[in-house]
Order: structure tokens, then sequence, then C-alpha cells
């Protein structure tokens, strides 16, 4: 094989490109209409013309036409996304079904502009543009030992010269200088947020607080939660959150943040059914069969909102943790460490179940003192 | 050379006008020949970037309407169905994106499926990468900027997934902040600076939206820019073929077959991402419902790329979790959440160095390995799909169960087994199809191939013609290299161990070299259609060419 570098390139050395010679790859296109003895000769372009196989007049010619047709066809598609555009008014996408008519409308009209624009680019680059490979020398990576010295000893003097090598008390107290600036920022995060304090181990509820059903509106006395209410409660189960008055700044009543803490799953287990695993203490926060645990995962906090009345399960949903509602919410299987923590429940004179204090440990995912007494 | 061709008057008034200020013939010109190789799997990379691009342009386009903003408000907007329905007012803004700025939908689906493609793009590129050696000397530093795309990528994708404040979007940063509790000491600080108190207060999506919008893409961008500025210098990589040596790279030049090839290849992108967009739902909140800490549904996935944590998460078990003088250390939740991932990217990071350091090779390389040539790194590339791909699937085992009637938990013990077998299966596997490759490839280049004619010689006897490979063939099975191997020369011709050999160290990289380089086949003093193995010399391209006439 041979390689030459071409006058067309004189004076840029070994940056210009070369030509690679060899014999035609069989691709399509590449071969020259038998007819033409010196194919070449009528090339100019850009790269040595050797080098350059042109399409045929005749192919360049469809080629063209190809082209121009998807060219065409985008530029319908453009059309049919204006059409889509103003077919459905702002007020008529509302309708979801309409929303769909326009977004496929939208859609299909830009995918089609966007498709006919890419296709026909592509036949232009194979079908009408000359096909030909190049070679260009990658660059020497190191740089010679001289232009390395040289530089080396160039750096080195300057340094000297600067004095900040020669100068410690200079040197050390422009450092020192920068130590608080670089503190700075870290500093300036502290206001993102509130020391944790004790605040992850305590929730909103409260003995005699009563309770509604999650998801509800929570107006009148009529969504308070009877122990009786258990026992139709469909699957067994009630996901509920304490009763508190709603406001203008929380139409539920509870904050995100307070829900995130205090939501709750009453369970009917049964008085012969508890396990023997259940403390007395366990046994006295239950109410008439029914026990009450935080819904909110200790593994990393998603609701852990599947029941399964017949084996008493609680399953979590996100990564699969199961708990015992028979035994204390007690891990049986996943990732989850801690049992839910427990709200000991009762009953008020009027019969609506209330809490009988806050929960038996901190809600949620584990952290670094989650058992430490405060 | 003969005629030359004048631009027209307005061109050549706008170049000098150029050219008068910066000086940029000279160099323009060397950029518009920049030589690109052909292959498909160049093509990997760019699909990144234009749907980085894609991301850019519909990203700009939501933030004209997007309200960052955790305020509770009572929706009375036009989409009938919650009506009256508590919400953020992030994800009332992005409803009235869906239901009353025309095209609003479709350029959040865009955004969406741009993201999807954008991540897989990029490990799909990172896997050619990987495969071909293609990391070695000189390009360790692009590979690692491509690493930090990869890691700040997925971290834009979490963020952005979690800014309409849909019921699985608020899911995924419930479980991001119980991660965050899980850091030992630091945790509950961690989390409450981020969120501004407690979970999920009113700070986080603000927040989540300076980084999804401003820091994140500005990072984002600045590297691609690093990333190509070190691949203009440097070039690409080239496949082993004719005239491809370490010394000079073949293809197509910049201007301009490649110009017109790669814009044209950027709307197609496009294109397929819009096809998607109109005719494939994606994320579609306004089903969903308003995130509400309280309630879920089941069979949530989040996008792909977080499925690997979501299944590590998923089968890691609870039985390592301890406590340290009454501090709780959570294990199940930080090994699987941040020291899998950790190890992951760490590896990927540290391979190229040590790949280096095990065989000694110190050489530059811009003609890429044929994977079956370095068959331990392609094995550990495949163990490391496996383990990947078996988290990945783990992820959804509640869908597998139900789709094909499993038992939840048999899944889950399924994959807790599969994730320490699958991924030395695959390495097994994966080196001895290299090597029998390798055998087969020596074969070829000594016999040439097999061409499936059957001849009957005089004596009787049956044989398949063996045909001569064709140049190029040649060529590319002439590109094995002999692996390097530092142990070789760790012993001096007295037998003394050289020091570099000495010591625990030493001992390491000796046998890691072993390991690294014991069955690969030696394709020395084969030569092409010789029919028997000649004796040992270099031959230079140009006699092998001749060897072949
Ligand atoms: C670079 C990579 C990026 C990725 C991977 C990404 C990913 C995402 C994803 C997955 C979503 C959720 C979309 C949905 O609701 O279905 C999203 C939302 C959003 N993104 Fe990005 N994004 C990127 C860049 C940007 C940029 C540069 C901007 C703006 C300059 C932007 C602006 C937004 C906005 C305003 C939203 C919320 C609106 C909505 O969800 O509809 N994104 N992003
Ligand atoms: S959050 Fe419940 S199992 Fe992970």
């Amino acid at each position: 094989m041979t390689d030459n570098t071409t006058d067309h390139n004189k004076g840029e050395g070994a940056e210009g490109p070369d030509r690679v010679i060899g014999t035609p790859s069989s691709a399509e296109g590449d071969r020259l209409v038998a007819s033409s003895a010196d194919p070449h000769s009528e090339h100019e372009g850009p790269f040595p013309a050797e080098e350059t196989h042109a399409r045929p007049e005749e192919m360049q010619r469809k080629g063209e036409k190809v082209a121009a047709a998807w060219f065409t066809l985008a530029f319908l598609g453009g059309i049919i996304f204006f059409v889509g555009y103003f077919a459905f008014s702002s007020t008529e996408i509302a309708e979801p079904r309409i929303a769909q008519y326009s977004n496929v409308t939208l859609g299909g009209g830009l995918a089609l502009a966007l498709f006919g624009i890419g296709a026909g680019m592509t036949v232009w680059a194979r079908r009408v543009m000359p096909h030909y490979d190049v070679s260009t020398p990658y660059d020497e990576l190191p740089s010679s030992p001289e232009e390395k010295g040289s530089f080396g000893d160039f750096f080195m003097k300057g340094a000297a010269e600067s004095g900040f090598t020669k100068r410690p008390l200079m040197r050390r107290t422009l450092l020192l200088a920068m130590a608080p600036l670089g503190l700075a920022p870290i500093v300036l995060l502290r206001d993102t947020g509130p020391l944790p304090g004790d605040t992850l181990k305590h929730t909103l509820w409260k003995k005699g607080m009563r309770m509604v059903v999650e998801g509800t509106e929570r107006e009148g006395e009529a969504t308070w939660i009877r122990a009786e209410d258990l026992g139709n409660a469909p699957g067994g189960m009630i996901s509920a959150l304490p009763y508190v008055q709603p406001t203008e700044e929380h139409p539920h009543g509870l904050s995100l943040n307070e829900q995130a803490k205090t939501v709750i799953l009453l369970i009917k287990v049964g008085e012969d059914e508890w396990k023997p695993g259940m403390t007395e203490q366990q046994l006295n926060w239950t109410h008439d069969g029914i026990v009450a645990y935080s819904k909110i995962c200790t593994h990393v906090g998603c609701p852990a909102a599947l029941y399964e009345q017949g084996t008493h399960r609680i399953l979590c949903p996100c990564h699969q943790s199961t708990f015992d509602a028979a035994d204390g919410a007690k891990v049986v299987f996943g990732p989850a460490h801690r049992p839910l923590p427990q709200l000991p429940i009762t009953v008020d004179d009027e019969g609506y179940l209330v809490a009988d204090g806050d929960f038996s440990s901190p809600v949620g995912p584990t952290f670094w003192d989650v058992e430490k007494e405060d | 050379m003969s005629r030359t061709t004048q631009a027209p008057k307005g061109l050549r008034a706008t170049g000098n006008f150029i050219d008068d200020r910066f000086h940029v013939a000279k160099s323009g010109e060397k950029n518009l020949r920049k030589v690109f190789p052909n292959h498909w799997s160049f093509m990997l990379g760019e699909i990144a970037l234009y749907s980085f691009i894609i991301l850019l342009l519909t990203g700009v386009f939501l933030t004209l309407w997007f309200k960052p903003s955790m305020t509770e408000v009572v929706y009375d907007g036009s989409y009938e169905r919650l009506q009256g329905v508590v919400m953020s007012e992030a994800y009332a803004s992005t409803l009235h994106i869906d239901f009353d700025v025309r095209g609003g939908f479709l350029v959040r689906q865009i955004h969406h499926w741009a993201a999807l493609i954008f991540v897989a793009s990029l490990v799909a590129h990172m896997l050619r990468v990987f495969f071909t050696g293609a990391f070695r000397k000189p390009r360790e530093i692009n590979w690692l900027i491509g690493i930090a795309i990869f890691v700040l990528a997925i971290l834009e994708g979490l963020f952005g997934y979690s800014l309409p404040d849909d019921l699985p979007s608020g899911m995924g940063i419930r479980i991001l902040q119980g991660v965050m509790l899980s850091l030992p000491v630091i945790g509950t600080y961690v989390s409450m600076f981020l969120f501004g108190g407690e979970f999920p207060g009113e700070d986080i999506i603000p927040r989540l939206y300076m980084l999804h919008i401003l820091l994140i893409p500005g990072i984002l961008l600045a590297l691609i820019v690093a990333h190509f500025m070190i691949l203009w210098h440097q070039k690409h990589t080239q496949y082993p073929g004719r005239g491809r040596t370490e010394k000079k790279v073949v293809g197509v030049p910049m201007f301009p077959a490649f110009a017109v090839k790669a814009g044209g290849f950027f709307f197609f992108v496009f294109a397929v991402t819009v096809a998607f967009s109109a005719f494939v739902q994606i994320n579609p909140i306004h089903l969903f419902g308003p995130f509400s800490p309280t309630s879920i549904t089941s069979g949530l996935q989040p996008d792909w790329y977080m499925g690997f944590m979501e299944g590590a998460l998923r089968i890691f078990p609870n039985w390592f979790d301890f406590t340290i003088f009454g501090y709780a250390v959570p294990t199940g939740v930080l090994v699987p959440a941040l020291v899998i991932p950790g190890i992951l990217f760490t590896g990927l990071a540290v391979w190229p160095f040590l790949e280096a350091w095990i065989t000694g090779d110190k050489r530059h390389h811009n003609v890429a390995d044929r994977p079956r040539n370095a068959p331990v790194r392609t094995g550990v590339g495949m163990a490391g799909i496996t383990f990947y791909g078996l988290l990945w699937m783990a992820g959804s085992n509640d869908i597998l169960s139900e789709t094909f009637s499993l038992n939840l938990y048999g899944t889950t013990w399924f994959f807790r087994f599969a994730i320490f077998i699958g991924p030395v299966l695959a390495f097994v596997i994966t080196k001895r199809i290299c090597l029998g490759l390798q055998r087969r490839d020596r074969a070829t280049l000594a016999h040439g191939y097999e061409s499936g004619t059957i001849q009957q010689l005089p004596s009787g006897e049956y044989i398949e013609v063996h045909k001569e490979s064709p140049d190029e063939m040649v060529h590319v099975l002439r590109s094995k290299e002999p692996l390097d191997r530092t142990d070789t020369e760790d012993v001096d011709e007295n037998g003394v161990e050289a020091p570099s050999a000495r010591g625990l160290r030493g001992r390491l990289r000796t046998a890691l070299a072993h390991w690294y380089t014991k069955d690969n086949v030696s394709f020395e003093g084969v030569e092409p259609h010789s029919g028997h193995h000649g004796q040992h010399e270099e031959i230079a391209p140009e006699q092998a060419e001749t060897a072949t006439r």
C-alpha cells in the first residue's frame, strides 16, 4: 500500500490528510460506470480525486429525486403539525380524549417532519455525494524531551522569580487567608434547615385524639372512627389519620409533614389470634382486638399499604418488607429491620376510637439515634 | 487541482470578516478535514449527544409554565377529574402544561422519552468503549469524564422525575430521604438540611428544580464540551482493518460527508423520540394523582435507570443491621443504596488504571481491541452486565411474580442466589467463547476460511476447501496483539526476582497478570495462509499483503 501526501495540502505538513489507496469496497455505487475509462477525471473534490469514487450521474439523479421526495414529505409533516395546533384549541384539550388527539397530530406531524429531513439527508449523503475514506495521522502525544525540558525550565524560573517558594511567610499567610473563605460556603448552608433535635422521634398523636379515615373529606363528626367500623371495613383494615380542625392553609387539617408521620393502619386482629410474641404492654395498647400501627415502612418510608386479612400480614409494596400484625408488626420477610411502631389506642366516653399516647417508637426509616431515649 | 472554486461574494465577505478578527483559515480547514472512522457503534455516543440537545430544548419550554412550588392548592383547573382535589402547585402546573398548553403534553412526553434514551445511549456507548478497550491510554481521562456524565445523568433524571409531584415521583423522593436518614451520624442532619425540615416539607421541589434546570445541566454541559474537545484532539479510536494503524486514522472527513450524515442522524434520533412521545404514553401524571405521603399504588416502577438500585434495595436482607453503642446502622439500606452503586461506579472508574497496572501496558492505543482478543476484560464486562441486569430485574420482582404467577418471596430468594452465581457463570462462559473465537481466528488466518465446498480427493478422501481470506479479513485478524505481561520480565537472567515482583503487591500483580493472560491464544508466527506455523517474525503489513497475493 502506498501513502501520498497530496500537494493540495502543501504547507500543512503532517496535519494534512493522506489518501489511502485501495481497491474500492464492494458497497453499491462505489464502482463506476464501466463505459467511462478514467472515472475520476471529472470529479474535483476537496480531497484527492484518485481517491474519490463519485456516484454515477444516473444514481445521483435518482438520489436527488428520492431526497427531494423525503424533504417534501417532511414539509407535509410540518404542515400537519400546524394544522394540529390550530385544529384543537387550548380549551378543547382539557378533555383527555381530545388532548390525546392533539398529542398524536402534533407529535405525528413533527415526527414525520423530522424523519423526512433525516431520511432525505441520508439519501443525499449516500447517493449523491461521492464516497471515499481519507486518513490523517494521530498526533504524537508526548511532547519531545526538548519541549518538555524547556517548559519545565521556564516554569521553575518563573516560579522562583515570583518568590512564592522563597518567601514562606507570605505564602503561609495567603493560605491562611484562604481558609475562612473556603469554609464560608459550608457555613452559609447551615440555614437550609433546622437541626434534627428530637423532631423525628415524636408525632402529633396525643392522648384522646380522634381518628378519621385517610383520604376522605374530614369534616363533621360522622367521619370519626368507632370500634364497630372495623367490623365493616373491607379487608379488615382502615388507613387513618388523627382528626384536626381543617384550616385555610391545610384543607385536610394536617400538613403533609404531619400526615407523613401520623398515618396509621387500624387492623382488627381478634382477641384470640394474638401471637405469643405480643407483650402485655402491647396487648394493653390494643382495644377489643383492634391494633394500630404506623403505616410508614421502617425500611425507607413508603406507606406499607397492603394487608392480607387471613395471615394478618402487612406488606410494603416498595421492597416487600412484610410485617405480622398479630405479632407486634415484627418483620417476617424483607429488608426492613424494626417493627412498625405501635400506636396505643382506646375508646373515649362517646365510643370513638382515640389515641392513648404517641407511638411506641420513632416512625419511618431507621436513623442513627432512632433507639436512643431523649 | 486545476479548478479553483471561488466562494460566492457574500460567503467570502463573512469569512474574511471572521478571519480578520480570529485568524482561523488554517485551523478551520484542519477541523473540517477531521476524520471520523466509520462504524455503527460510534453512533451510540452521538445518540447521547443528540438526546441531550433535545432535553435542553424541551426543558426550556417546560420551564415557561412549570411552577416549582409545594404550596397546597385546591385544584380548579380544566382537567375535570381532579377538580376540588388538594395538591401542590407543582402538580397543578404540570396538569396545566398537559391540558391547557397546546403541545405541552407532547413536549413533556418528549422530555421524558429523551431522558430515558439519553441514559440508555450513555450505557450502550460506555459498553462499546469498555469492550473495545477504547478507554486505554491515552483516553483514560475521557473515560472518567464519561463516568461523571453518567452519574450526573442518573441524578438529573431522578430529580426531574421528582418535579411534577405526582404519586410515583413523590415516592422516589421519599425513598431518597429514607436512604439519607440511614447514613451514620450525619443522616438526620443531611435530610433536615436538604428538605428544610421534615419530609416532605415545602422546600424540596424548589431545590431540586434549581439542581435540575441549572446546576446539573450546567455541569453536564461543561463535561460534555470537555469530552468532545478531548475527543477532537486525540481523535477517535478505530476498528482494525486495511490501512488503519496506531499512527493513522482512516474514515470519512468532517466536511462534507460526515456533517451531512451526522446532521441526518440527529433528525432521525429526534424523529424517533417524537414518534414515541406521540404514540406511546409515558408518565401520565394525571392518572397517578398528586403525591400524598400516606398512599401508594402497588407495582410502582421507577424510570429504568433507577431499577438496579430498587432491585438492590429489594433483595438485600436485614441480616447485617447492627447497633453500635445503641446507635443504629441499617446496612439493609446503606449497602444496597450506597455501597453497591458505589462499588459499581468506582469499579468502572478505576478499571483502565487497574488493567494497565496488571498487564504493565504503557503503550498508546488507537486501534480498538476486538472483544474476543481481551477475554478477561470481556468476561469481566459481561459479569458486570449480568450483575447489573439481575439487580435491575429484581427491581420488578413483584411484576415478574404476578405475570408468571411465582411466589413473591421465591423470586427474592432466586435473585439473592443469582446475584452471586450469575456473574461468575457469565465470566466463565464469555471467556470460553472468546478463546474459542481466537482459536478459530488463528485457523482462519493460517488456512483461510471454510468455504463450505466439499471436494473429493483422488485418494477418495473428502475435504472442505479452505478459501484464502480476503485482504480486509487478514488485516482484522492480524490486529491481535500479544498481551503485555509484566511478570515475564520479573525474573532476570540469573533467576533473581525483579523488585517489582517482590512483596505482597508484586505477588498480587504477578498473579493477576497470570490470570489475565494465561489462556490467551498466541498468534505469534502464524503466517496468513501458510497452512503451518512459521517461525516467529514481525511482519509488516506491506509484506502481509504480498503474502496474500
Ligand atoms: C440533561 C438531562 C435532563 C434529564 C435526564 C431530564 C429529565 C427529566 C425528567 C425525567 C422529568 C420528568 C418529566 C415528566 O414529568 O414526565 C423532567 C422534568 C422537567 N425538566 Fe428535565 N431533564 C433534563 C434536563 C432539563 C433541562 C436542561 C431543563 C430546563 C432548562 C429541564 C426542565 C424540566 C422541567 C421544568 C421539568 C418539570 C416539568 C414536567 O415534569 O413536566 N430539564 N426532566
Ligand atoms: S420502604 Fe417498605 S420495604 Fe422498602
